[in-house]
């Protein structure tokens, strides 16, 4: 079976496709912490934040409704999170209701701060759409790897790539097993019976997770795994990096 | 006299369960030989063959290429045995085919140049060269197969064991397979239900059941011997039956 929903777009030939993905990575990281430490109120380092979004969109050829669509899944989880907060920060009242036990208020300090958090999170995740959905994921594990980040962490990255599939792949064999056998039956059953598939799909991940092992042994595996470099650093990846860190700076001096 | 590369003498063992898998297998294997194990479902053809490179350790006397199995010889015997697993996504964990292959020479401490025309040699060994830097979980089950051969040959061992290499696989790869296993020239041992394969591959044939080592012997006579196979779950492989073919339809 072809799942390709991970690395989708990672094979378009774009600029941005052909940066060193260590690059894309410093880059993001850079991109996030000028976002998170700008003051709520700046509404115009937000606009230019998203006008470097729209360019970098607009470099790597990745579909907009793509990038769109992937970026709404976490956006609309943390606009979740977020919409408590005009209810809890204390200052000037804008909106109040006096009915029921709870009596809510909305102060504007609140509002602000409500907004200034969704629109910090559109410009983090879209961000890091544009710059995952350009690289595959094996290149950013070696991205990771060569960027010195802690070896079990790439490690449980690596294999839950690498097994995720296979996995889903299982419970979709059982579960079509499951409905070629159903044939009526109360709506109980039916849960018991997903239950019992997560139960069993538990014990194989586990099992597969022992030969993995034994066929790791086999290969010499003595506790770490490193991988070929195949990485090289091109001057359009440093300067890259600099147009991004002098945009980044720009837009934290010019609304200072 | 060829050299020989596996000496086993009276192993036995008993998963955690207690039960026992292998009740005293004595074995000889020399280099350069095509050795097919079969045997009934939970015969001990896999446990047999996780003995061969320090995977599992038993009770008894195995020496591989001369060498005891302790953690000094260790690291030597896995360079020089290579275990391909029945189901290749247990064999394939690395997330494209190039780091997967590249997985045992890395281990084995060999230069980046080394490395390379290893795992390139290895896929082109077995025709996968072209698929080199795609990920594993994108191959269909018959390329998994020939991939999970090749993170082996890139370790260029003295003695490769396959554990049921044909199953899931269609003819044409099958066909493929059979072969590869007759091209190359190193050390083979081959558990398989495929005996079909295993006559056409294999010089000599051990069968095993229950743990036990109930015959050893040539190719063409264990496999011609219906009583003995038919006693132990197997049957005669029919390109031996001199064509007395039963067609259902």
């Amino acid at each position: 079976m072809h799942h390709c929903y991970i690395d989708r777009h990672s094979g378009i030939d774009s600029f941005i496709h052909r940066l060193d993905p260590r690059i894309k990575l410093l880059s993001l990281i850079t991109f996030l912490l000028f976002v998170m430490f700008t003051a709520p109120d700046s509404y115009i380092a937000y606009f230019l934040y998203g006008a470097l979004i729209i360019a970098l969109i607009a470099l790597s050829q990745l579909p907009v409704t793509f990038v769109l669509k992937r970026a709404s899944v976490i956006i609309l989880f943390v606009a979740f999170i977020a919409v408590f907060i005009p209810f809890t920060k204390k200052g000037e009242v804008c909106a109040a209701s006096y009915a029921g036990a709870l009596q809510p208020t909305v102060c504007y300090g609140g509002w602000h701060m409500f907004f200034a958090i969704l629109l910090r999170a559109c410009l983090s995740v879209l961000c890091t759409v544009v710059f995952m959905s350009s690289t595959t994921f094996s290149d950013f594990l070696k991205a990771l790897e060569r960027l010195k980040f802690p070896s079990l962490v790439i490690m449980i990255l690596s294999f839950m790539y690498r097994y995720i599939f296979v996995i889903q792949d299982e419970l979709m064999q059982m579960w079509r097993a499951k409905e070629s056998r159903s044939v009526g039956g109360a709506k109980k059953l039916h849960v018991r019976a997903l239950a019992n598939m997560i139960g069993v799909l538990f014990i194989r991940s586990y099992e597969k997770a022992e030969s993995v092992y034994i066929s790791m042994c086999s290969r010499g595996f003595a506790g770490g795994i490193q991988t070929m470099n195949h990485l090289k650093l091109k001057t359009a990846d440093v300067f890259f990096f600099l147009i991004i860190v002098a945009a980044l700076s720009g837009i934290r001096v010019l609304k200072g | 006299m060829s050299e020989k590369i596996v000496e086993i003498k009276n192993l036995r063992y008993a998963y955690p369960d207690g039960k026992e898998a292998l009740r005293g297998v004595n074995l000889d294997i020399f280099e350069g030989e095509t050795l097919g194990i079969i045997g009934p479902n939970g015969a001990g053809k896999s446990t047999l063959l996780l003995h061969l490179n320090g995977i599992l350790r038993g009770e008894g006397f195995v020496r591989i290429f001369g060498l005891d199995i302790t953690g000094d010889t260790l690291s030597d015997i896995r360079s020089g045995v290579g275990l391909v697993f029945q189901e290749p996504d247990h064999q394939l964990f690395m997330p494209t085919v190039f780091d997967d292959v590249a997985f045992g020479p890395i281990n084995m401490g060999l230069d980046r140049k080394q490395i390379e025309d290893s795992v390139k040699e290895a896929l082109k060994e077995v025709d996968m060269l072209d698929v080199i830097h795609r990920p594993s979980h994108h191959l269909s089950i018959g390329e998994k197969k020939r991939v999970a051969i090749a993170t082996i040959l890139s370790m260029h061992p003295r003695l490769i064991a396959l554990d049921e290499p044909s199953a899931n696989l269609d003819p044409k790869h099958r066909r493929d397979l059979i072969y590869f296993l007759k091209k190359a020239t190193l050390s083979k041992i081959i558990a398989s239900h495929d005996l079909e394969l295993i006559l056409e591959t294999c010089g000599r044939v051990l069968l095993l059941d229950k743990g036990e080592i109930i015959a050893d012997g040539l190719t063409a006579d264990m496999l011609r011997n219906q009583s003995l196979l038919e006693s132990h779950g197997l049957e005669v492989p029919h390109s031996l039956l001199n064509g007395y073919y039963q067609c259902a339809g």
